[in-house]
């Protein structure tokens, strides 16, 4: 469904959204950088930004959150305290971009295949996406090169393109889209016939990500994974800026008699990731790590999942301290 | 640079290295490191003022040892590096050769530690003018102010480690947070969980840290946290008389002793 959101109308629709009881995120400025943040104030959502610093995954999927918690009683028997879908609020993400929301379909689908990951699934189901088209880009996005565009409407409920006069041209995409739009039928006026793409920036195509996968095919011992990964120093910035990185660990803090089990973001980067209990490591060096996050995101998923772990929103280029660029590099697997 | 290129060409022509650490191009007009094995292409070799990734992090690099001898385009701190890494048996004198650039950015090629040592007498790179006004903004603060200050910094810390991977004195095969049994500190990013990690990060690097500032660059959330390991120095440095990356020879700061201590319990 097609309707027009009037910029006049946005601060009557985000205070409508609050008395709804929603709790709602947007990006604002921290002072460094743009984060997603929930957001009280309407005045502080930046709306003029290309991308924020780190993607929206944490809403869905928190870099820290307990999972479970138990307690022993004095008869020694356990209490056990599951997650409660009941403490997840009722969530509102305004202004990501098309390839977060993509990004969040990439978690679904591994968050969701054989046994449904219970805490991912509640945020999931609870939350709501307005996604707001871009109309500007910069040097390290390349969505067009993996299936996307600025524009793209998959993983919004309601995508959100700015027009002229900024008004929004908004595609009312799912239940949860026409849920928000009946709850604030008023604002929501009958748009004209309107050519969107005009108003989105201009995404330059630089490989094509099925000649990746295809390429990943026959490329598991070439010399480039050690040439291209020389220069990583095996941090996790990318892994964690990353919108379709899924990787976690599950630890317990326990102090006897209580205690709980959590999650926490993990990095296939790092030296000890696959490490065995019995010392042996399966990717012992960096060039096998390096190959992993490729081999995950454009042969391991599209095969398993059907979908690609990389969404081309090029923050992992952006944060990286030693300036590798996914672009370079997957122009020159494209090339191979 | 076409020095440098001729030089790292010639070095490579006469197998007296075999793997030159140095800068190159890559796209956006960024800077990445390079490590160059055929004297064809030396050519890709840059040096400006976009370089100032610490090399040093490459030498204890798996891949990049097993190349054999290194050569090493650096600059003063990763020079100072090369001494530190060195005093800590990491690195051989005989088994980096260090291919300068003084702070005027003059190439300067140093046959031995003991050259690099005394180049050092001349002066180490002075701390960026904006980190030491920090500094000095922090050191006026209350210690509520500070803490506050903290707080707001560290619970950015997403703890991806770029500060650790990106540190050449971080070179442990296995880091003190990697440990489970037992564990020493929180693992997750929480609010106590990245304050034990940057706390420990700092002692451990008091008097190892060479003032690179490469931490506070790689942090994907612009937090300052090589103030940290500055000031780590900094006390160091006015309670033992020791700066790091001088000596190739200095003994640990931390882990040794001298029988005239000023303090007498080691009496």
């Amino acid at each position: 469904m097609i309707k027009l959101l009037k910029k006049s109308s946005f601060e009557i629709f985000f205070k409508n959204l609050q008395t709804q009881g929603k709790t709602i995120y947007a990006p604002k400025n921290n002072g460094k950088k743009i984060e997603f943040s929930k957001i009280d104030n309407f005045a502080d959502i930046v709306f003029d930004y290309i991308k924020s610093n780190q993607s929206t995954k944490e809403i869905v999927f928190p870099r820290y959150h307990k999972v479970f918690r138990y307690t022993k009683q004095a008869d020694d028997t356990v209490v056990l305290q599951d997650f409660s879908a009941d403490s997840v609020p009722e969530t509102v993400v305004i202004g990501q971009r098309p390839c977060d929301a993509v990004g969040i379909l990439a978690l679904k689908a591994i968050f969701e295949t054989d046994i449904a990951d219970k805490p991912f699934t509640a945020r999931f189901n609870k939350t709501s996406f307005i996604t707001i088209s871009c109309t500007k880009s910069d040097e390290n996005c390349f969505c067009t090169s993996s299936g996307l565009n600025p524009g793209s409407t998959e993983g919004s409920d309601i995508l959100l393109t700015p027009i002229e006069n900024g008004d929004y041209y908004a595609e009312i995409l799912t239940e949860k889209g026409t849920k928000i739009l009946e709850a604030n039928a008023s604002l929501f006026e009958d748009s004209p016939e309107i050519d969107k793409n005009k108003y989105l920036a201009k995404v330059e195509v630089r490989f094509d990500n099925k000649i990746i996968h295809e390429k990943l095919n026959t490329i598991f011992d070439h010399e480039t994974w050690v040439e291209q990964s020389l220069q990583c120093i095996g941090c996790g910035a990318c892994a964690y800026v990353c919108p379709a990185c899924a990787c976690f660990d599950i630890l317990d803090e326990d102090n006897g008699r209580s205690g709980f089990r959590y999650k926490c973001w993990d990095s296939c980067g790092f030296g000890n990731f696959t490490i065995h209990t019995s010392g042996h490591n399966p990717r012992e060096v960096q060039s096998q790590r390096w190959r992993q996050r490729i081999y995950h995101k454009f042969s391991y998923m599209p095969k398993r999942e059907h979908v690609f772990g990389c969404v081309g929103c090029g923050r992992c280029t952006d944060v990286c301290p030693v300036n590798m660029n996914i672009m370079e590099h997957l122009q020159t697997i494209n090339a191979l | 640079m076409e020095e440098l290129r001729n030089r790292a060409k010639q070095l490579l022509e006469a197998k007296t290295v075999d793997v030159v650490i140095g800068y190159g191009e890559t796209l956006n007009n960024k800077i990445k490191a390079v490590f160059i094995r055929k004297p064809e292409d030396a050519v890709k070799l840059v040096y400006d003022e976009r370089c100032t990734q610490n090399l040093g992090v490459y030498l204890t690099k798996h891949e990049v040892k097993h190349f054999g001898k290194p050569a090493i385009v650096a600059s003063v701190s990763t020079m100072r590096t090369v001494l530190q890494l060195c005093s800590e048996k990491q690195v051989k004198d005989d088994g980096v050769l260090v291919l300068g650039v003084t702070l005027e950015g003059k190439f300067l090629e140093f046959p031995t530690f003991k050259t690099v040592e005394t180049f050092m007498e001349k002066g180490v790179q002075p701390i960026p003018a904006k980190d030491l006004e920090l500094m000095a903004k922090i050191e006026t603060m209350s210690l509520d102010e500070r803490w506050a200050f903290w707080q707001e910094e560290l619970q950015k810390c997403t703890k991806c480690y770029a500060c650790r991977a990106s540190c050449p004195m971080c070179y442990c095969n296995r880091c003190m947070v990697d440990y489970n049994q037992p564990q020493w500190i929180s693992v997750p990013s929480t609010e106590i969980g990245n304050l034990e990690w940057h706390l420990m990060r700092a002692m451990h690097l008091a008097g190892r840290c060479v003032n690179c500032g490469e931490c506070g660059r790689a942090c994907p959330q612009e937090i300052p946290i090589h103030l940290l390991t500055f000031k780590a120095s900094e006390e160091a440095q006015n309670q033992f008389g020791a700066v790091a990356g001088l000596s190739s020879t200095m003994p640990s700061t931390l882990s040794s002793w001298k029988p005239n201590d000023k303090e007498n319990f080691i009496q």
